[in-house]
This record gives C-alpha cells, sequence and structure tokens, in this order.
C-alpha cells in the first residue's frame, strides 16, 4: 500500500468515524463491531471487483438505467408528484425550498456547466428576482405575481447583460472574482436602498398568488406548482443542451480558441448562457419571495453562492440531473441531518470530502463518462 | 486570392510578428517554414482574426479582413485548422464536425457532412465516439474535416504532423495534396520542411518574426541556406 491510498483510507475511516460517532450516543463498545462489518463489506466488493459475472452484472444494471431514463425518469417525476401525500407538512417545506434550490443550480448549471465560466456571485441574481417581486407586489402594488415572475426574470437578465457585456471577456479567476464582488455590491444597495427595499428590514407580506381562482398558500399546492417551475425549466434548458446552441456552449468550453476558428462568435455566446442562467435565477428568486413571504438581504449572502456551486459541482457539473441531485442532496441532508445538531455541519462536510474522493465527476456523472462506459460495453 | 501586407503582432510585450507580408494565389499550397518562434503559427492566427493585429492589413479577394473578429472571417471562406487540433474532446465526432458547420444552415451542414465523411471514412466509422477517444492521426483527420465543413477557399493548417508517426504523416499530405487538386488553395505552416516544401508550390521561410527568403518550393529546398538550417542537410 502505497502512501497516497493510505493516507486516503485513513481519510475515509476518520471520516466515517464522525459519521457514525453521533449514532452510537455514547455506545462505542459498538465501533469495532461497526468497523468489522465495514471491512468486511469492503472486503467483499474488493472481491466483486474482481468477479467477471459481478462486473458484467453491474455494468448490464448501469447501461439499463442510463440507457432507459425515460422510465427512471417517468418513475422520479411520479414519486415527486405523490411526495405531499405521504409526508409530513415540515418535510414538504423541505423539499419546495430543494426545488427552488434545484431551480437555481439548473440555473447555474447553464453557465457553470455549460460554457465552463466559474460564478460566483450567483445568488445576486436571485436576490434580483426575489426583491423585483417584492418591491412590485408588496411595496409599490403595481402587479400581481404572474406579472412579476416574468419581470424578475427579465430585471435579472438585463443585470446579466449589464454585468455580462463588460466582463465577459475576462476569463477563469477574473470573472469569478468580478461576479463574486457582483454579489456582494446587490447585498450592499439592497442593505442601503431604504426607501424601495426597506433596507436590513427588508420586505415583508408578500401573498402568495393564486392560479385560476385556486390559491397555491397551502403548502402541497405551492410544492405542486415550484415542481412545474422546475419542469418547465429543465424542458427548456434541455431542448438548448441538445441543440446546435448546446452544442457551441460545450465547442466554446473546451476550447475558445478552436471554436472562433470554425465561426462561433465566443463572446456572444458566454453572454447568451450568462443571460440566460440569470434570467433563471431571477425566475427563482421571485418564487424565492413569494414562498417565503418575507425577503431580507441577510438571504442572500456569499455562503448561498457557493451552496449553489457545490450543487452543480456535486451533484454531476454539466448534466442536468446532476444539478437537480446536488440541490435536493445538499438542502435535504442537512435537514435529516438536523437532530445531530452539532455533529450536523461535519457530517455534512464529510459527506461533500467523501464525494469528492470517490465521485470526482459528480453524483451523476458526466455524458462523457456514461457514453466512455456505453463504450467499453460494446467494444 | 490573400494578400498579407506589414503585419505586426504583439502577445503582450513579445513583439511575435515583424511585418510579414505574403501572398496567396488561388490554387496554389504555399507553405511558411520556420524554426519554433518564428512567427509562423502567429501569422496565422492574424489572418483567421484569432488574435488582432497592431499594424498592417489583410486582404481577402479584395476584401479587408484585419478588422473583422474571427468569427466573420469564416464566413468569408477561409477556415483555420489550429496547432495541436484542438478537437472538442467530449463532443461527438459527428458532433465536433456539425460544429465546424456552425455557420451554415441545417441541410446544407448535413450534405457537407457527407463530402467530409467521404473524404475521410474513417470519421464515418468513428461517428459516435467521442472525440476525445480518437488515435491522434484520426483526430488531426477530425480536426481537418471540421475545418472542411464551411465549405473554405482557402484552409490554413497548422503543423498538422504534430506528434504523428511518419506514416500518418504521409497519408495527411496525401489527403492534402488531393484537396488541392480539388480546387482547395491552402496555407499550410510546418516544422517538417521536408515534406512540407515536397508538397506545397511556393514557400516562405520565416525567422524570428520576418520573412528572410521565399521563393519556389522546389528552388527552396535546393537553396543551400535552407538545407543548413532546416533540411539537416
Amino acid at each position: 500500500m502505497n502512501a497516497r491510498s493510505l493516507g486516503l483510507s485513513t481519510f475515509y475511516y476518520l471520516g466515517l468515524l464522525l459519521i457514525v460517532l453521533p449514532f452510537l450516543k455514547g455506545n462505542t463498545l459498538y465501533l469495532p463491531l461497526f468497523f468489522l462489518a465495514l471491512w468486511t463489506l469492503r472486503r467483499t466488493a474488493f472481491a466483486g471487483e474482481q468477479n467477471r459475472t459481478f462486473v458484467r452484472l453491474r455494468a448490464r444494471v448501469d447501461r439499463a438505467v442510463i440507457g432507459n431514463h425515460k422510465p427512471l425518469l417517468a418513475l422520479l417525476l411520479a414519486g415527486a408528484v405523490a411526495l405531499p401525500f405521504v409526508s409530513s407538512n415540515y418535510l414538504i417545506d423541505v423539499f419546495t425550498s430543494a426545488l427552488l434550490y434545484a431551480i437555481l443550480a439548473t440555473a447555474l448549471n447553464i453557465t457553470v456547466g455549460m460554457t465552463g465560466t466559474l460564478v460566483l456571485g450567483f445568488i445576486g441574481f436571485y436576490a434580483i428576482g426575489a426583491y423585483t417581486t417584492g418591491i412590485l407586489t408588496a411595496k409599490l402594488h403595481l402587479c400581481g405575481f404572474w406579472t412579476a415572475l416574468p419581470l424578475s426574470g427579465l430585471i435579472a437578465l438585463c443585470f446579466g447583460l449589464l454585468l455580462g457585456i463588460p466582463t465577459l471577456r475576462l476569463k477563469g479567476d477574473y470573472l469569478a472574482i468580478v461576479t463574486l464582488g457582483f454579489g456582494e455590491i446587490i447585498k450592499i444597495f439592497l442593505n442601503n436602498l431604504d426607501s424601495y427595499t426597506g433596507g436590513p428590514n427588508g420586505i415583508l407580506g408578500i401573498k402568495k398568488p393564486t392560479l385560476f381562482g385556486w390559491g397555491l398558500d397551502s403548502l402541497p399546492a405551492f410544492y405542486w406548482f415550484c415542481l412545474l417551475c422546475l419542469v418547465v425549466e429543465i424542458i427548456i434548458v434541455a431542448r438548448i443542451f441538445a441543440s446546435r446552441y448546446g452544442r457551441a456552449w460545450v465547442a466554446v468550453r473546451e476550447n475558445e480558441m478552436a471554436a472562433a476558428a470554425l465561426g462561433i462568435d465566443v463572446f456572444r455566446r458566454h453572454l447568451l448562457s450568462f443571460s440566460l442562467s440569470a434570467f433563471f435565477g431571477g425566475c427563482a428568486g421571485s418564487l424565492f419571495a413569494v414562498k417565503q413571504g418575507f425577503i431580507s438581504p441577510d438571504s442572500f449572502t456569499f455562503l448561498e453562492s457557493v451552496m449553489v456551486l457545490c450543487m452543480v459541482v456535486l451533484g454531476g457539473i454539466g448534466t442536468i440531473a446532476g444539478a437537480v441531485a446536488g440541490a435536493l442532496l445538499l438542502i435535504v441532508l442537512p435537514e435529516l441531518l438536523r437532530e445531530f445538531a452539532l455533529y450536523r455541519m461535519l457530517i455534512f462536510g464529510a459527506v461533500m470530502i467523501a464525494f469528492m474522493i470517490y465521485r470526482p465527476h459528480g453524483l451523476v456523472g458526466s455524458r462523457a463518462i456514461a457514453l466512455e462506459q456505453e463504450d467499453s460495453l460494446h467494444g | 486570392m490573400l494578400s498579407v501586407d506589414n503585419i505586426e503582432l504583439f502577445y503582450g510585450q513579445v513583439h511575435a510578428v515583424k511585418g510579414v507580408s505574403l501572398t496567396v494565389n488561388a490554387g496554389e499550397i504555399v507553405t511558411l517554414i520556420g524554426a519554433n518562434g518564428a512567427g509562423k503559427s502567429s501569422t496565422l492566427k492574424a489572418i483567421s482574426g484569432v488574435h488582432p493585429t497592431k499594424a498592417g492589413s489583410i486582404t481577402f479577394r479584395g476584401e479587408p479582413l484585419q478588422s473583422l473578429p474571427a468569427h466573420a472571417i469564416v464566413g468569408r471562406g477561409i477556415s483555420h485548422c489550429p496547432e495541436g487540433r484542438r478537437i472538442f474532446y467530449e463532443l461527438t465526432v459527428r458532433e465536433n464536425l456539425l460544429m465546424g458547420g456552425f455557420l451554415l444552415s441545417g441541410t446544407t451542414a448535413l450534405e457537407r457532412l457527407e463530402t467530409v465523411m467521404e473524404l475521410f471514412p474513417r470519421l464515418r466509422e468513428r461517428l459516435t465516439q467521442l472525440g476525445g477517444t480518437l488515435s491522434g492521426g484520426e483526430q488531426q483527420m477530425l480536426a481537418i474535416g471540421r475545418a472542411l465543413m464551411s465549405n473554405p477557399a482557402l484552409l490554413m493548417l497548422d503543423e498538422p504532423s504534430l506528434g504523428l508517426a511518419p506514416l500518418v504523416v504521409e497519408k495527411i499530405f496525401q489527403r492534402v495534396v488531393e484537396l488541392n487538386q480539388g480546387g482547395l488553395t491552402v496555407l499550410l505552416v510546418e516544422q517538417n520542411a521536408h515534406i512540407a516544401l515536397g508538397i506545397s508550390h511556393r514557400a516562405y521561410v520565416l525567422e524570428t518574426g520576418r520573412v528572410i527568403l521565399s521563393g519556389q518550393s522546389a528552388d527552396l529546398a535546393l537553396d543551400e541556406r535552407v538545407q543548413k538550417a532546416y533540411l539537416g542537410g
């Protein structure tokens, strides 16, 4: 065993120790038993790795899942729709925020995943969307939610263009820093533009909308509405990804110079993906505003930007399913761990590190990997 | 067809091209040879607009190019196949080729795809494979095929022999000659002066950003200075 794998397994067992410790609640006697069980499990898994029948079987299962994603998708969607019937109000609320973050992560994935630009202040667009809805409906009473929702997206898109036109010529880290600054500037503005945004006190009393006279104020109803929004967004984004515009984004991500030499206007592709991201981010913000009924600058911190970015990266950068899975993981997991109070963030961190070690391409992984698996099966 | 007049190109403070002038006539293969850092690739980048020039003019079919952005120049009929292949690893061969026809309409792009696949039958076999899984020679064919997708009048090839086995290099250059016989004008940048002078009509020898020699390839191949510096003679 070389030094690297030794370090890795030490790390692995330490991480597991952190996860298991709170469950044992003082019964340290079970600890050796647990590790023995784990060790046996890993041994069996290793033996399975050597066994060709097992490997072939697993490959076939992998392929079935990757190849026939339609039934799987239908099943997932049915599960998502049925969720409010079987869970508590608390869980519905948790899943509703997970849906909002999924919308946000899918939006961020357009820039980070498809065009490969690192955006750190993405929450700024979320804030713009939320405040647009808040100001228009609760502060100025100019219009209802149904007008405010697209307007929130459009205003976020305008900000995306305003920020993107001068800055998208920058590359990599520099662009990341500029967008980081943007997120902070938005927050400072929200804190200080008292007369419109209510300053640190935020905006109160944003009402939930009604749809054809059917109120969306019950928890399940709003959950379904968010689910619908996510599905609509996914369909739009998936259609774009599969089109030549989506391919052009991938081309820009992989090699800007080659893309330019083939007649792709690199800057315009960047701007397009960035403002589309901003648009969906703004729409998500609008939903957030009506979900909470109250918004303040505290909801839009840098930490939130990082969380959304983590969702995209952990879920599997560049894939829609990855963004959604990442959002579910990062929102639902801390909630489920809530009873471990003190250990919560510790476990959370351990899980994230474990992910980066064992699934560096994210939960869902990239399309390239899926295709490579298929290739190795055929050839 | 193409005339480049006294162009200057900088990378930050580095003066890479110092007043290069050259012409390419329709139907020719013209090659630029020279050592590393002589400014060959930079000259191509200036022509295709990937890197801006500081001074000088570039005219293609009577139209000035130096103020146009790269993506507009492709539409004028110049295709640049950049150094190091630069294919898109995470797109399939088919998608890579279609990116080359980005400016074409859907049906024309598909027709063009057929033509390119006839030129490189190997690509047809690999159509659904990811670009990154191809061998070096296949990647170079893909890069050339991709550059041909836009149906250019002038193809600029930057070091197609880079990192390839001699047999594969020969095959690729043979294809370039066939393309030229079919009416395509080629501007070739090559380290391998021997093979480049063998297939081209005219050549320019670049050294530290300047043209130091130019003429018929056959004559240059016999020139003492060229033989000494580039042909190992």
